[in-house]
C-alpha cells in the first residue's frame, strides 16, 4: 500500500493531470493556445421557421401514400405476388391431398397401434366409457396440463394489455383516459326483455354445462366444453344485470385463488398419478365400475378442474374486453 | 396428380379453406380482418384432422355394451388434437383482439398501412 500524500504535493504530479484531463475537469488547450476569436451563435427565429417547414413538406411528400408511383407499383406487385402464392400453396396442398390415402379407410398409417392401444385398453386402464377423455385425462394428461396453462396465461396477457388501473397517485393511466367510461353507450339500461330471458335462461345454460362437465368421462363432453358453456351462462348474466350484480361473487381474487387452486390440484394429483405409474406401485385411486358416475379414478375431478379454469378464464376475456377488469 | 382426390374431398375443402385465410392474412390491411383470417385457417385445420380421424361405419369412441375391439370405433388421437388446438385457437384470438385495441387506442386507426406511414413520420 502507498501511503497518502498531501494534496499540495499531488497536484504537482502527473497523474493528478492525467486524470483531470481524463475525466474532463480541464482542457490543457483552453486558455494556453491562441485561439481566434469566434462570433457569439445566435438563433434566427425566422430561418428556424422556414427550415422546419421545409422538413415538414420533405416528410409530407415522402409518405404521400396516395401519390407515390413507387408505392403504387410495390402494392400492385404485392397483390399479384401474394394471389400466385396462394393459388400455388392451394395447388400443392391439392397435389399432396391426392396423393393422401381415402378418407374413411381402415387401413391407414394414421390408425396405427397407438390408437388400437387406447381403444382396447383404455376401458380397463383409466376406467373412462369416453376413449377420448380418458386419452386426454390420462394417457395424455400432461398436453391438458399444458392447455390449462396455456389459457391461463392468455388471460394474464390480455389483463396486462387491457387492465385499467390507477398508478401510485391514484390518477387513471393514459389508457383509461382514452377509453370510455361508460361501457353501455349503445345498449338499453336494465332491459326488461333481457333480463326476464336471463332469469330463466342463465340457470338452466349453467346447470347443463355442470352436467357436461361432471358426464365428461361417460358421454360426449369434459372440462372444455362445460367449461365454454358456463362462461357463456355468466356472461349472459353480466350482459342482463350488470357489473354491479357479479362483482358480488366473482371479482379479481375469485378468478385468481380458482385459477390457483384448480392449476395446483390438476398438477398433484397427475404427478402422484405418473409417479405410481411409473414405479409400477400400486395406486389408492379407485378405479370404480364403468358407466357409474363416480369411476374413471382421476378423470372426474380434473375435469372439474379444467372447466373452473376456462368457465372463468371465458367469463374474464369478456369483462377485460368490456370494461377493462371486472 | 394422385388417385384419391374425389374420395378426399373433405380434407380438399379444408386446403381451399386454408388457402383462403392466408390470402386474407396477406391482402387485407384491416387487423380485425387479419385475425378473421387466422380463423378461418384454424377452422380448415381441426376440419382436416377430423377428416383423417374418421373410418366409415364406425361410431364415435365411446364405449357401448361393453365392446372393446378396434374395428367397432374411429381414431380418438384427432379428436384429442382438435381440442387443443381449439384452445390455443382461443387464446391467440384474445390476445391478437386485446393487441389490436392498445394499437387503437394509440393510432386511432384499424388500418396496418396507416399505422406503419404514422410510425415512420414520428421518425422511430
Amino acid at each position: 500500500m502507498s501511503k497518502k500524500r498531501p494534496s499540495e504535493e499531488y497536484h504537482k504530479t502527473f497523474a493528478y493531470h492525467f486524470f483531470r484531463w481524463l475525466s474532463g475537469e480541464k482542457d490543457p488547450y483552453l486558455g494556453n493556445l491562441e485561439m481566434k476569436p469566434q462570433p457569439e451563435y445566435k438563433t434566427d427565429s425566422a430561418l428556424q421557421l422556414r427550415h422546419e417547414k421545409e422538413h415538414d413538406a420533405i416528410l409530407d411528400k415522402v409518405y404521400d401514400t396516395e401519390h407515390n408511383k413507387v408505392l403504387k407499383l410495390f402494392h400492385r406487385l404485392y397483390h399479384a405476388t401474394s394471389i400466385l402464392f396462394c393459388l400455388f400453396l392451394m395447388a400443392l396442398l391439392l397435389v399432396t391431398i391426392s396423393h393422401l390415402p381415402a378418407t374413411g379407410a381402415a387401413q391407414k398409417p394414421v390408425n396405427n397401434e397407438v390408437a388400437g392401444r387406447y381403444i382396447e385398453k383404455g376401458l380397463e386402464e383409466t376406467g373412462a366409457v369416453n376413449i377420448v377423455a380418458g386419452m386426454i385425462l390420462d394417457y395424455r394428461a400432461f398436453d391438458t396440463l399444458g392447455e390449462s396453462h396455456v389459457l391461463f396465461v392468455a388471460t394474464i396477457t390480455v389483463l396486462i394489455l387491457l387492465r385499467l388501473d390507477k398508478n401510485k397517485k391514484g390518477e387513471l393511466s393514459s389508457l383509461a383516459k382514452d377509453m370510455n367510461p361508460n361501457d353501455r353507450v349503445y345498449e338499453p339500461k336494465n332491459d326488461a326483455i333481457l333480463q326476464l330471458v336471463a332469469t330463466f335462461l342463465v340457470p338452466i345454460i349453467i346447470i347443463f354445462g355442470i352436467y357436461i362437465i361432471l358426464n365428461g368421462h361417460l358421454g360426449p363432453g369434459g372440462g372444455f366444453s362445460g367449461g365454454a358453456v358456463i362462461g357463456a351462462g355468466l356472461i349472459l348474466y353480466l350482459n342482463a344485470f350488470g357489473f354491479q350484480k357479479t362483482e358480488r361473487f366473482f371479482t379479481e381474487k375469485t378468478y385468481k385463488w380458482i385459477c390457483f387452486f384448480s392449476l395446483s390440484f390438476y398438477c398433484l394429483a397427475k404427478s402422484y398419478s405418473f409417479f405410481t405409474g411409473a414405479n409400477h406401485l400400486h395406486s389408492i385411486i379407485p378405479k370404480g365400475t364403468p358407466g357409474a358416475i363416480l369411476s374413471g379414478g382421476l378423470i372426474l375431478p380434473l375435469n372439474i378442474a379444467v372447466g373452473l379454469v376456462v368457465a372463468c378464464t371465458m367469463y374474464a376475456f369478456y369483462a377485460m374486453f368490456r370494461k377493462g377488469g371486472f | 396428380m394422385g388417385p384419391n382426390l374425389w374420395m378426399n374431398y373433405g380434407e380438399a375443402v379444408a386446403a381451399i379453406l386454408f388457402c383462403i385465410g392466408f390470402t386474407n392474412l396477406l391482402l387485407q390491411t384491416n387487423l380485425i380482418k387479419k385475425i378473421i383470417g387466422l380463423n378461418i385457417m384454424d377452422s380448415a385445420i381441426y376440419l382436416f384432422l377430423a377428416e383423417k380421424g374418421y373410418i366409415a361405419g364406425r361410431v364415435a369412441p365411446i364405449v357401448t355394451d361393453g365392446v372393446t375391439s378396434v374395428e367397432a370405433y374411429i381414431n380418438p388421437i384427432p379428436s384429442g388434437l382438435v381440442l387443443t388446438g381449439i384452445v390455443v385457437s382461443v387464446s391467440v384470438s384474445a390476445l391478437m383482439l386485446s393487441l389490436t385495441i392498445r394499437l387503437y387506442i394509440r393510432y386511432h386507426t384499424l388500418d396496418l398501412d396507416e399505422i406503419a406511414a404514422q410510425l415512420k413520420k414520428e421518425g422511430r
